[in-house]
């Protein structure tokens, strides 16, 4: 069984998001890129599948500039066995990456696909799911856990009312969690091996894809700022203060 | 031109966010045609055509509807859309998982999570855990769009009388079964739309200690809210989540106990009305959005916290 891990390159989440003053987008100069968190768990989770002898082949992908080829990388440390970096410039909406990963898909023909459920810079949460329409696979969104069974998955989805339990069919696309797993940091031995691991580059212009965007970005802005509060010394002047101040209880 | 809202509901009852979608989706315009798609549904089918916004509704009904999985659900959404130009649901999980397999097959770019509608085709929308709010224009044909329940109001639920059209289903997919559902079931407002939260976070320390929150949310009326770090600890289920990969509530009054105030917290509660913070650490960044700061043991505050509420001869509900 082949895994194909999808990884995406983002502001890194420690990282206190600036507007720039033209309102075209945020700071990226000099700021700290690391990979999107829940990616981390959906390359955790294919290497551990690996680790068990469920799966064969790990193979780790992004989509984006030079630079993004880090986020392969890092996989590749953690034990992924090889990388593919498609490069295109200018931002990317996630119908376009889901097209671009549908040829990946048609090219490596992996038995599953996984990926972050949720990419914490445009949050739009949507690639999973339109890989899966675009396949006609099953998709198993918002996974906390998962199980290998023969020919098929089994997958505790987190959703609003509490757990979902469903099942699916291989090939299958999974979309991850942050609590599926734990992902392990990479050793300075693995870091330098991972440097001999391939990585594949293909020019996102040659999988005859249209990813021009469709939707204009007009403005980013800040959003409106809270007014700074009071410290309280007690909890008696706290309780007075809602009830008689806000008047919220 | 028309709108069609896809309804969130449990085959008996109508989610409450479906309301506030209905809302949204008559801002882009008000000619809402609302679809329902389940499995003997019919309860929550006149729920939705008594919705005085809701012009029309569309009845899809078939067993293999009743656990409204994504992959049965797009086709049949996707062959309704050509007669609109608008497909609108709740950005929580139904419509998350649900709208960008419907978009893919509409080949459209879906927009994702609207606070505002500017117009027909332009949007508000937040990015980087709501540390930036972008402005959007679709220029898709088709438009799929979903809406931050908790920045739309609720419609009115009574008084329409929409006419309701039966439509037939299609092929079932069955390369995915549902198993099963684990709903926590309680008696407490709904987290999403609760007047007043209280939450917890790592400060809590334990499961267990997570009784001091129960005792002021029930003083309280309100709904239990967790940080993530308090979820992942497994002081509380995950529904309790409050966050950027969690719920997003904007209730009247938020407590957050024993919670640092990460940006991915803040994003899930920092458009709440009145927000209180108890933690012991002063320079915690969650006193930064709070309105009204306590620097104390969560350990001590907390039972002193109830003992006033205790004095006090009225509590708003």
């Amino acid at each position: 069984m082949k895994i194909l891990v999808a990884v995406k390159r983002v502001i890194d989440y420690n990282v206190q998001i600036r507007v720039k003053e033209d309102g075209t987008g945020v700071v990226t100069d000099n700021v700290k890129m690391s990979t999107n968190p829940p990616d981390d768990n959906a390359v955790e989770e294919a290497v551990k599948i690996k680790e068990a002898g469920k799966a064969t082949e790990v193979v780790a992908v992004t989509i984006g500039e030079e630079k993004a080829q880090e986020t392969v990388r890092k996989a590749l440390a953690v034990g992924a066995d090889r990388g593919i970096h498609v490069k295109t410039d200018g931002t990317l909406e996630p119908l376009a990456v889901s097209k671009l990963l549908q040829k990946v898909v048609e090219k490596e023909k992996p038995d599953l696909v996984f990926m972050g459920k949720q990419a914490i810079d445009d949050d739009c949460n949507q690639t999973g799911q339109m890989l899966s329409a675009l396949l006609n696979w099953p998709q198993a969104t918002f996974a906390s856990k998962i199980d290998v069974k023969d020919g098929k998955l089994e997958i505790v989805r987190e959703i609003d009312e509490g757990l979902e339990t469903i099942e699916v069919n291989i090939p299958a696309i999974v979309t991850c969690d942050l609590r599926l797993n734990e992902p392990r940091y990479a050793s300075l031995p693995n870091i330098m091996k991972a440097k001999k691991k391939p990585v594949d580059q293909l020019n996102a212009s040659d999988l005859g894809v249209d990813i021009s965007p469709r939707v204009e970005q007009i403005k980013v802005e800040e959003p409106p700022k809270r007014k700074a509060g009071i410290k309280v010394a007690n909890v008696a002047e706290l309780v007075q203060k809602l009830k008689n101040e806000a008047k919220v209880i | 031109m028309s709108v069609l809202l896809i309804a969130e509901h449990n085959n008996k009852e109508l989610r409450p966010f479906t309301l506030n979608a209905v809302t949204a989706a008559s801002q882009i315009d008000q000619d809402v045609h609302a679809v329902i798609i389940g499995y003997n549904s019919e309860e929550a089918e006149k729920a939705l055509s008594a919705l005085p916004a809701v012009k029309k509704v569309i009845s899809v009904e078939a067993p293999h509807y009743e656990n409204f999985t994504a992959e049965n659900f797009a086709p049949i959404i996707a062959k309704l859309a050509e007669n609109y130009t608008h497909i609108v649901s709740s950005a929580n999980t139904f419509g998350k998982n649900l709208m960008p397999r419907i978009a893919a097959l509409l080949d459209t770019s879906q927009v994702s999570d609207i606070i505002k509608v500017i117009s027909n085709d332009t949007f508000i929308r937040p990015i980087y855990a709501g540390n930036a709010f972008a402005t959007v224009k679709s220029n898709d044909k088709k438009k799929c769009v979903t809406i931050r329940p908790t920045s739309f109001d609720p419609c009115e639920s009574t008084g329409g009388l929409a006419p309701i059209e039966k439509v037939d289903g299609l092929e079932e997919f069955v390369q995915t079964k549902f198993i099963k559902r684990e709903e926590v079931k309680s008696d407490r407002p709904e987290l999403g739309t609760a007047r007043i939260v209280v939450s917890g976070g790592r400060g809590m320390q334990s499961g267990d200690n997570f009784k001091l929150i129960t005792e002021v949310a029930d003083k309280l009326g309100a709904a239990i809210g967790a940080s993530r770090a308090a979820v992942d600890a497994g002081y509380i289920s995950n529904d309790h989540q409050v966050g950027q990969t969690g719920k997003v509530v904007v209730p009247d009054l938020y407590i957050a106990v024993g919670i640092s105030g990460a940006i991915q917290h803040l994003a899930g509660m920092k458009e709440s009305k009145v927000i209180v913070a108890i933690n012991k650490d002063g320079e915690a960044p969650i006193f930064s959005v709070a309105d009204y700061g306590l620097e104390a043991d969560l350990f001590e505050a907390l039972p002193q916290f109830l003992a006033e509420l205790n004095k006090l001869n009225t509590i708003q509900k």
